[in-house]
């Protein structure tokens, strides 16, 4: 039996295919490199070739320009490209828009990079699809037995009661600009919200792209027209960092509501002024990553970031063989 | 229980009155009796349960769970409650969800092994929320930034009537208050007050208009008085129910059974709370020792003898006085207290004056002893009959003029809710010796009020502009001799601190003035607040 090691190692740049010659979600400019996902984080310009769904490179292109990268190859879900004996497969991580699994084979040895995944029904993008492997990597963002996300419909229901509730005052959510934001509009579509929903600049580019990529998003408005009282019970979506900013004077006594894994925890919610947490996280809970691991049980599990120590404790209490990768680089989903 | 949850939820991280007392209201408008009483109670702290004991939480979630992952959830959340609500291993279907009526039942009469029992196989039936609620309600502290008082507002607002008839009949009512809620919906007659020892609720002072108002009053119709330094309280003891209230109706006597002890009268007095030694006022330092304490021991008593000064009559054997004039009733006051044989209550004096300006010169230069730590005057007509809540025109507080400092802006915080996008908070210092001989800025205090909207704008901008650096939520601002922005702050008094570096500590901090004009480097000195200190003592 090949060493998964011979195959896929830690490198300061990312997670490093030697066989193949390439990278997963390197973070510096490299030669070759296979893209899970958007996510900036895991997406960065200046590579020679790219490797990701459609989707991803149409993100990268809208995120970075037309030069992102010297040459690309888009690969749609299922399929698949070989190299020098290496065979990449993308499959659907259930994340966001575009988002995959980098499924490598060679010599017998299957090696699954998730990427960030959720298990959950997305509106957004085709749901995570289980591959049995030999080592699967995870990443662990939510890996504290406190992070239990709640059905999002829930959190959705919670919002609009909320404007019932306070009709003279305005919401607004705090979301990240790639995939969140175009999933709580999705959410809200689907609960009924058939107004106009009004959005932060920095989300119009990328909500045009999800539209173009078949996600109807329903009638949505800049949020930079209008007087004061217009914003009355209606909708505002931004990034979170403009919760507290300046920019959120506009609106009418605004509740200031964020989408996010974190705000499970009070404390963090309280941090950030946020008075109405909405539960809604595009990543695995706690949940999610146990039971991932307990229905491939793969060889090994390798876990790439987050918060490792808890899992590796869990996967030691269930005899799953663990490692973490403490690759650094990739951040936490909240962004300020 | 799903509700009420919910509710906690929201008013845990909702800042603005307004906001809470909507969710209030919709709760209690929404949900059927007895729950919304039962909220109601564990709101207002009426309700506290003996058989559950928060210690055994934690091994029934050790046993059910990994302990080494339980202690990093736990340093992780930082809230005994919050973390096992989350990491409580859910067993969906397993049980229903409980009515908050059938929780409070069962806290209150079962055992304590029955208890933990149920409390298990609520914990299991539950979601998060409804389990750190469960937590919450089962270890008393709330913690929701709701007063008693709030809750009683939100619960007028729903016929509406003023808070005070509320507060008149609350120490007649039991939970869950099914009788209340009838009335303000308007199905019943008003609970009688009749309860011995009730709460009556209080008549409040309007702040005097210097400009407009004494050109209107004639000072022959008002009477004067010291306004002191302590907590308003009402004493009553009827048919030898005691009770010792706040001006809100909050029940203290627990906490002050000195003062309990000493209401040997048929009657109800309206007074201030204070810690007197041999008919003296001590400072109000001295009262804090003695406040919010659950448990009081002999060695507390002792040091901090609590005794009220009496300036009101509102019952007299069983006689109602707050019908009559104030005239009648403060005569009534003077025989009732001179028939009292404590020392614990004394009669707040009369000031006498003829005109407004002398009374001006009495206020800027009290006379010697207790008056010179007053807060200011009180000026009552001598004609007003005891009205509840706060009437234009019968009384006025003249507070004494704020003492004044020019302090240097240290360092700013966002502030909540409304002001989330604002640098609000503000901590100031004055100038101090370093080690090394070199002027330096020691923090005085912190203060989030005084200013305009529009001066609030300002200030935020130039908080920004002049960051020196950030922690968090905190941003320093650029503060030297040469550069720095002064502020005029307001304050009632000063405290020696030990635990703030500057040694002192300001009662009632705000922000009077900007001192856009004035040089950072002449700010005060710490000497001049230390000045200050030693005058206020040396009274």
């Amino acid at each position: 039996m090949i060493r998964p090691e011979s195959l896929l190692c830690p490198k300061p740049e990312g997670l490093y295919c030697a066989p193949g010659d390439f990278f997963v979600d390197p973070v510096r400019p490299v030669t070759r490199a296979v893209i899970t996902h958007g996510h900036s984080d895991h997406a960065r310009a200046g590579h020679g070739v790219v490797i990701a769904t459609p989707e991803t490179l149409a993100i990268m292109e809208e995120r970075y320009g037309r030069d992102f990268a010297g040459s690309v190859q888009a690969l749609g879900y299922g399929e698949s490209i070989s190299r020098d004996g290496v065979e990449v497969t993308l499959v659907p991580a259930g994340h966001v828009l575009g988002s995959a699994q980098a499924v490598v084979r060679w010599k017998g040895l299957t090696m699954v990079v998730s990427g960030d995944y959720k298990r959950r029904r997305d509106p957004t993008c085709p749901p995570f699809e289980p591959v049995p492997c030999d080592v699967f990597i995870s990443e662990a963002t939510f890996g504290l037995p406190v992070f239990r996300h709640p059905d999002d419909r829930h959190e959705i229901a919670k919002l609009l009661r909320s404007i019932e509730q306070f009709p003279e005052r305005a919401h607004m959510i705090g979301a990240y600009a790639l995939g969140k934001a175009q999933r709580v509009i999705r959410l809200l579509r689907e609960a009924g919200w058939e107004k106009t929903i009004y959005v932060h600049g920095a989300l119009e580019r990328l909500n045009r792209l999800y539209e173009a990529h078949g996600v109807a998003l329903g009638p949505l408005a800049p949020a930079t027209t209008g007087a004061k009282q217009d914003f009355a019970g209606e909708i505002i979506i931004a990034p979170p960092s403009a919760l507290a900013d300046r920019w959120s004077r506009r609106f009418p006594d605004p509740v200031a509501a964020f989408a996010s894994g974190w705000m499970q925890v009070r404390a963090r919610a309280r941090q950030r002024g946020v008075e109405l947490p909405l539960v809604i996280s595009d990543h695995a809970d706690w949940d999610e990553l146990t039971a991932t691991i307990d229905e491939l049980r793969p060889g090994e599990l390798w876990i790439t970031h987050g918060r490792e120590e808890a899992l590796l404790r869990w996967a030691e209490l269930h005899d799953v063989p663990a490692r973490a990768l403490a690759l650094v680089g990739y951040e936490d989903e909240i962004e300020d | 229980m799903r509700a009420f949850a919910e509710l906690l939820d929201r008013l845990s991280l909702t800042a603005s009155r307004n906001a809470k007392l909507t969710l209030l209201r919709d709760h209690f408008t929404n949900a059927p009796d007895p729950d919304r009483g039962w909220a109601l109670a564990s709101l207002t702290g009426d309700l506290t349960f003996h058989a559950a004991k928060p210690a055994f939480i934690r091994k029934a979630v050790e046993a059910r769970m990994d302990p080494v992952l339980f202690g990093w959830s736990y340093d992780y959340v930082g809230d005994l409650a919050e973390t096992v609500a989350l990491v409580w291993p859910a067993r969906p279907g397993a049980n229903r969800e409980p009515e908050l009526s059938e929780v409070v039942d069962a806290l209150r009469s079962a055992s304590r092994s029955e208890v933990q029992r149920l409390i298990e196989t609520w914990l299991d039936a539950l979601d998060p929320t409804g389990r750190w609620a469960l937590l919450k309600l089962m270890t008393g502290g709330l913690r929701v930034g709701v007063s008693a008082r709030l809750a009683k507002q939100a619960v007028a607002d729903l016929r509406p009537v003023p808070v005070s008839e509320v507060e008149e009949i609350w120490h007649a009512l039991r939970p869950p208050y099914e009788d209340l809620f009838a009335w303000l919906e308007g199905r019943s007659e008003r609970p009688t007050a009749d309860a011995p020892g009730r709460f009556r609720p209080v008549m409040l002072a309007q702040a005097i208009d210097e400009e407009v108002d004494f050109g209107k009053l004639a000072p022959n119709d008002y009477a004067a008085e010291w306004k002191w330094d302590g907590i308003r309280v009402q004493a009553v003891n009827e048919g030898g129910v005691r009770r010792l209230y706040t001006r809100t109706g909050d029940d203290i006597s627990r906490t002050f059974p000195d003062v309990i002890e000493a209401l040997e009268f048929e009657g109800a007095i309206d007074g201030e709370l204070l810690v007197l030694r041999e008919g003296a006022i001590a400072p109000f330092a001295d009262l804090q020792q003695r406040l919010n304490r659950k448990s009081v021991n002999d060695k507390l008593l002792a040091t901090y003898p609590a005794g009220i000064r009496a300036y009101d009559l509102l019952a007299d054997g069983g006689e109602d006085t707050r019908v009559l004039p104030f005239a009648r009733r403060r005569a009534r006051l003077e025989d009732f207290v001179a028939r009292l044989r404590t020392s614990r209550i004394d009669l707040s004096p009369l000031q006498p004056f003829e005109s407004w300006s002398e009374l001006a010169e009495l206020r800027r230069q009290p006379p010697v002893g207790d008056a010179q730590i007053a807060e200011g005057l009180m000026l009552k007509r001598w004609d007003s009959v005891y009205e509840a809540g706060r009437p234009k025109g019968p009384w006025f507080k003249w507070k004494r003029d704020p003492f004044l400092v020019d302090a240097v802006l240290m360092y700013a915080q966002r502030g909540h809710g409304k002001r989330s996008s604002f640098y609000s908070d503000y901590t100031f210092g004055v100038w101090t010796e370093g080690v090394d001989g070199a002027r330096m800025l020691t923090p005085v205090g912190k203060a989030y009020f005084g200013f305009t909207d529009e001066e609030l704008k300002l200030l935020d901008k130039y908080v920004r502009d002049h960051t020196v650096d950030r922690y968090g939520p905190v941003r320093a601002v650029r503060a030297d001799v040469r550069h720095g922005l002064v502020l005029e702050v307001a304050f009632e008094g000063l405290q020696r601190s030990t635990r703030h570096k500057s040694g002192v500590a300001m009662r009632f901090p705000r922000i009077n003035r900007i001192r856009w004009d004035k040089p950072a480097g002449e700010a005060d000195e710490l000497a001049a607040l230390e000045r200050m200190l030693e005058r206020m003592e040396a009274r």
